[in-house]
């Protein structure tokens, strides 16, 4: 409700605003700014933290090793969930909790199917690609179940997804009878450790190509667009033709398909499966990436590589940490205080702030030179 | 401070990031006198009294309350109740879950314990007395938006305050409410209130104001007493140029006559829909401009909406072209060619956080399918020409639509729809709320495409807006189709008398 | 809603029931109503008044921190790390007991000191820095989690007399006992914690219903732009929810720690979620501005005896007790979501 200022020397955007300013307004500036904020303790703490070495891996092939190879490789389910989560914060304003416990339901299906509802099997009882498919339809059901709620019974995100956290693990337990199956077939933890001849973990390949998959999908087809849309202004979206909750609904089963990824390559690393602990937590950390990676948590624009830089930099931290020897029980305090310090950093009313005293003190000494 | 002062504000600066919103601005309010507070939207003047309510900070500048030494210090809405001023604002700023009577209270009563059966007598009391229909222990959310609108302003009534600011109280409120009010506003200017009016309607400041000022572009351009200002006058003082725009509508409108003949356009019958209205015909030629008219609430915009399948469609036949459509949901209507501009345009209208761009490809983007993408280069050429075309005010086709001003978010909206070429476009007061060389602009538009064959029904609450624009009209009342009006019978008058109705 | 105006319902002064108080009536009656079902259809110990004082005695801790997340929900926002709090303090105030030879009064300082820590912290970050509340009390969960490991990995077994006098303490109820099989006759009790329990839900309750803090709870969950014009203290009041919210998971800590005797990393795991879901089915909107602390009283004893029914019809695996808190939850949410939608609808 107001006019742009006509004085020319008062505008914000000025050619001769300094690089660094600019930077700082920029959506990554954030994930960017913490990536290298921990480069630069490791640099600094001990280089040889970013050497890359070659070592036989258990069946004697040469692997990459090194803990920027960890980080890319463990980073790959949170990705693949950031990516997801992403899209149901545009189009919903709300985040899924479930992501985790509906990991263990697509590990928990995905392991049941391959080792033929056996306890351990040394074979692999189905193809398996047909076993994961099978895992997908499961989590997109589910996705389609939250999305329900969501879309249709105009629940918010949390608590409708509140239900499938509350009983995601139980289910997975429920559908294996609460035994644990254990599946031996080496072909079946090719997506979760290393192609024979391979030196670079699969799961890095995973995440490249669910990360090619989405860029294809954002550019041919407006996804993007129709996301941001809904989740700014439903009422406008429907008035111009879209059906905001086919939108919503679409993209929780698109995030059913990711967990499902995600619970595959998780499940494929060990061949094994721990219903209360497979994916503790990975829900927040989700979350985070999101956060981290510019995107407002109430929904609308979004930036889908803000998360996913977001989710390898709360990886290497999660990395660096863990190097320094902190226990995996203690990790959560300290990610605690990396995680405020950087939302407080990144805080709207923080920035608004500074950037007013910065204007302020502009725009007096430009009035001084006027008198 | 003057002696019949009630307030002063003196050089009040306020910045936003990029933008000066105030300037320098003085304005006094003397005790006992309706003071209309004017200008364009963007003029400053919810700024004004946003940084008069502590709602914003001030960037420089005084503010003198009667009875306070010294320089007032506002903060918070807090401190201004506390220094006499309470406001009315245009939007409901009540809490719908709370009952009638604790908004009548909250935030302004002694002591940490709340008192329900005092608070609900007392409520009890003031609505009785202001006619208002609704019961204390009712909770807000219940009530029509007029009746929230009228507690809003009880509440500000009780306060025993020096200053009232009313901003543009009066726009969800019917005729007979704004008479109400009008009335409740004279006897406290006999009590010596001091009352800040803001609205966009002329008639109403000539009716009830003693004194005006104006302000543009942050700036003030002048205080006048109100026989001093004739409306031509005031007009051009808000716009900063003389105005013979207004004249020039009905010059150019040869318009207004095109295409009595003709097979129709559109065709309804019995159409009615879940929001309440009563089955209705309806039809429009091509080339035709008409419009529904009728009070707020008489169910005009319901009408228009169920022909765009904007509410659920509960009933009746659509003809288009002479064949039966089924329109169901916005997007069969698009397909059928029809445009809808909504009323509420922050709320159904634009999308915030988009930019100006992708606000206006969304609409043809839609149309044309999920799976095929209009291409960077090509949304930047359709923003870019109707940028141009419109001349729509805006950095770039890369700010978000929601930093624009009123009137240039409803260009934006209009362009979506132009780009769809629909070859019917229905606009739902698509005036309200914005700037009148703004207002003028899209009458003119609405205009030259009736020439160049494009159908459009035209609303607005400003009959002399409908009188220059369209060629039939017709009149709604109760959620009903009363009557038909065109050619010689377009006159104010006979306008006036069938939504009144009684003649029948 | 649109702002068109209906004009039709002018006069229409009929007293309409509140959302809140329509939420909390399906609450009593549901609860209500399974309970009775129970006795009818189960008999066996739900015919007992012992088991229903048992639910009282197992979920002192739950009680209060549900009431806690209720008005931090009220006013719009809401607070994931109480589980975790609850831990922290059972954690430290064993590790005091033991290893530092603390007594009741130092446990009950550490409980409302770390209640009171988290609540100034969070608070400020939520109400002041405007930080989404998920988040900042997301960081607070993990950062209670890790602090808890910190303490002490191994649980902590209290030995402390003064504390096990206390812990051990029973209230009798009197007129409520049974006969055993025997034909003794037991008495029926409660611990000390259901009373401080209780005693919270009545003072929160008169709270919410007669004092200005209180009603500006609902204010700010209803629309706080438009508390901040009705001249209210945004920022302050929510600020002071998240600051009761936190010192109520403390206290509910300590009754944790009173009713379990022990420091354990897995103490009030998924507790927060277990609030969350109590204040719901107790008729508390995640959006703000509905709810009451009556309800979610009822609301985490309806969550508790549905638990109990499903295990006496059989089953007892363990899936079988989150499936059931899961199948509830929706039913509200689905139920909740009908009636609101359909009120609103009416309306227009």
């Amino acid at each position: 409700m107001m006019t742009p200022v006509k004085n020319p020397e008062i505008k914000v955007k000025q050619p001769g605003e300094s690089f660094f300013k600019r930077l700082v307004r920029q959506q990554l500036f954030i994930p960017f700014a913490a990536l290298a904020l921990l480069v630069i303790f490791n640099l600094i703490a001990d280089p040889s933290f970013f050497a890359v070495t070659i070592k036989e891996n258990s069946l004697g092939n040469p692997v990459l090793s090194g803990n920027i190879i960890s980080v890319l490789d463990n980073a790959s389910e949170l990705v693949i969930l950031a990516i997801g989560m992403t899209l149901v914060t545009a189009s919903s304003g709300g985040q899924d909790i479930s992501v985790g416990a509906t990991m263990a339901i697509a590990g928990s299906v995905i392991l049941r199917m391959v080792c033929g509802g056996q306890v351990t099997a040394d074979t692999l009882q189905m193809p398996l690609f047909l076993a994961v498919l099978v895992g997908i339809v499961v989590t997109a059901l589910f996705g389609a179940f939250n999305g329900t709620l969501v879309a249709y019974f105009k629940i918010q995100p949390m608590v409708a997804t509140l239900i499938m956290f509350t009983a995601g693990r139980s289910i997975a337990a429920w559908i294996n009878n609460n035994q644990l199956p254990i599946m031996n077939d080496i072909s079946f933890k090719y997506a979760g450790t290393f192609l024979p001849g391979i030196p670079v973990p699969t799961p890095i390949f995973i995440t490249a190509f669910v990360i090619l998959l989405f860029w294809l999908v954002l550019k041919f087809t407006t996804l993007g667009l129709y996301t941001q849309s809904v989740g700014i202004n439903a009422n406008s979206s429907r008035l111009n033709g879209l059906d905001p909750q086919k939108i919503k609904l679409l993209t929780y089963v698109i995030l059913g398909v990711c967990v499902a990824v995600a619970g595959f390559i998780r499940v494929s690393r060990s061949g094994s499966i721990n219903y209360s602990r497979i994916a503790e937590n990975i829900e927040m950390d989700a979350i985070l990436a999101v956060a981290l990676g510019g995107n407002a948590l109430s929904g609308g624009k979004f930036n889908i590589y803000g998360s996913i830089l977001g989710a390898y930099v709360i990886q290497f931290l999660t990395t660096t940490l863990y190097k320094y020897e902190v226990p995996s029980t203690a990790l959560p305090a300290y990610k605690a205080v990396v995680v405020i310090l950087l939302v407080v950093l990144s805080a709207p009313v923080v920035r608004s702030k500074m950037a007013n005293l910065r204007f302020r003190a502009k725009a007096g000494s430009t009035a001084k030179e006027a008198k | 401070m003057r002696k019949d002062a009630v307030l002063e504000m003196h050089g009040i600066c306020k910045y936003f990031p990029g933008v000066r919103a105030l300037q320098d601005v003085d304005f006094t309010l003397r005790k006992g006198e309706i003071h209309a507070l004017m200008g364009e939207n963007g003029a400053g003047k919810s700024t004004l009294i946003k940084v008069l309510t502590g709602v914003y900070a001030k960037d420089g500048g005084e503010v003198h309350i009667e009875g306070v030494d010294g320089p007032a210090v506002i903060r918070s809405p807090q401190d201004a109740q506390n220094a006499g001023i309470s406001t009315v604002y245009q939007e409901i700023t009540l809490c719908p879950n709370l009952s009638v009577a604790e908004n009548m209270y909250i935030g302004r009563t002694e002591g940490a314990l709340t008192s329900w059966k005092k608070m609900n007598q007392g409520a009890g009391r003031i609505l009785q007395d202001l006619g208002i229909p609704a019961s204390p222990t009712q909770q807000l959310g219940s009530c029509s938006i007029a009746v929230q609108q009228m507690v809003a302003i009880a509440r500000a009534v009780d306060m025993e305050c020096k200053v009232l600011i009313l901003d543009e109280p009066t726009s969800s409120l019917d005729e007979q409410e704004v008479q109400k009010l009008f009335g409740l506003m004279r006897s406290l200017r006999k009590k010596g209130v001091g009352i800040i009016f803001v609205t966009h309607f002329l008639e109403q400041v000539y009716e009830v104001c003693d004194r005006i000022t104006v302000l543009r572009d942050g700036q003030l351009v002048g205080e006048y007493i109100i026989e001093d200002l004739p409306r031509v006058k005031l007009v051009s003082k808000m716009l900063g140029k003389e105005l013979d725009d207004m004249a020039d509508i009905k010059g150019e409108s040869g318009g207004v006559a095109i295409s009595r003949e003709g097979a129709p356009v559109l065709e309804a019958h019995d159409l009615c829909s879940n929001a309440g209205i009563k089955p209705f015909d309806f039809s429009i030629r091509k080339g035709e401009v008409n419009g529904f008219t009728g009070l707020l609430g008489s169910g005009r915009s319901e009408c228009v909406r169920a022909i765009f399948g904007a509410d659920r469609v509960t009933g009746g036949k659509v003809k288009m072209d002479g064949k039966e459509v089924r329109i169901k949901k916005p997007l069969d209507a698009m397909k059928q060619g029809i445009g809808y501009l909504p009323e509420d345009r922050k709320g159904d209208g634009i999308v915030g956080d988009l930019s100006v761009r992708e606000n206006i490809i969304l609409a043809y983007q839609v149309m044309k399918g999920f799976f095929h993408p209009v291409s960077r280069a090509q949304a930047e050429a359709f923003a870019d020409d109707y940028i141009k075309l419109l001349e729509i005010k805006t950095a770039s086709a890369d700010t978000p639509i929601k930093s624009l001003s009123g009137g240039n978010q409803q260009k934006c909206i209009l362009a979506r729809w132009l780009l769809t070429d629909p070859k019917y476009l229905i606009l739902d007061e698509p005036t309200r709320g914005i700037d009148i060389g703004t207002k003028i602009e899209i009458q003119k538009l609405v205009l030259r495409l009736a020439e160049k064959g494009t159908s459009a029904t035209f609303i607005s609450s400003e009959i002399d807006e409908m009188l220059r624009t369209c060629s039939r009209l017709v009149v709604m009342r109760d959620r009903k189709a009363v009557g038909e009006l065109s050619g010689e019978d377009l006159t104010q008058a006979k306008i006036m008398a069938t939504i009144a109705g009684g003649d029948e | 809603m649109t702002t068109t105006v209906s004009k039709a319902p002018r006069l229409k002064a009929h007293r309409e029931i509140s959302d809140t108080n329509l939420l909390l009536t399906i609450t009593v009656l549901v609860f209500f109503a399974l309970y009775l079902s129970a006795i009818f259809f189960l008999g066996g110990g739900f015919t007992k008044p012992q088991n229903f004082l048992n639910i009282l005695n197992n979920n002192a801790s739950l009680i209060v921190l549900s009431c806690g997340m209720s008005i931090v929900m009220i006013t719009g926002g809401i607070d994931i790390s109480v589980g975790a709090v609850t831990s922290l303090v059972c954690m430290a105030s064993a590790v005091n007991l033991e290893q530092q030879g603390g007594g009741m009064l130092t446990v009950l300082l550490i409980g409302l000191g770390i209640g009171l820590a988290f609540g100034l912290v969070q608070g400020y970050l939520v109400a002041y820095l405007e930080i989404q509340p998920f988040i900042v009390s997301l960081a607070g969960m993990f950062f209670a989690k890790g602090m808890t490991t910190i303490v002490s990995k191994e649980p902590v077994r209290v030995t402390n007399e003064g504390f096990l006098a206390v812990k051990d303490t029973r209230i009798i109820v009197p007129g409520l006992g049974s006969n055993n099989k025997l034909g003794q006759y037991i008495p029926a009790y409660v611990e000390v914690g259901v009373v401080i329990a209780l005693l919270a839900v009545v003072l929160l309750f008169c709270l919410l219903r007669w004092t200005k803090l209180g009603r500006s709870f609902y204010a700010v969950g209803g629309n706080n732009q438009s508390a901040n014009m009705l001249g209210i203290n945004v920022r302050r009041t929510k600020f002071l929810a998240h600051v009761l919210c936190s010192l109520l998971a403390g206290l509910g800590g300590i009754l944790y720690f009173l009713h379990v005797g022990s420091g354990d990393v897995a103490n009030g795991a998924g507790d927060e979620m277990n609030a969350i879901a109590s204040s719901i089915i107790g008729g508390t909107l995640l959006t703000g501005g509905v709810g009451n602390v009556a309800g979610t009283f009822f609301g985490v004893m309806s969550l508790n005896t549905i638990k109990r029914i499903v295990s006496s019809l059989g089953f007892d695996e363990a899936w079988w007790s989150n499936i059931t808190v899961a199948a509830m939850l929706c039913l509200f949410l689905v139920i909740q979501s009908i009636v609101l939608l359909r009120k609103n609808t009416a309306k227009q």
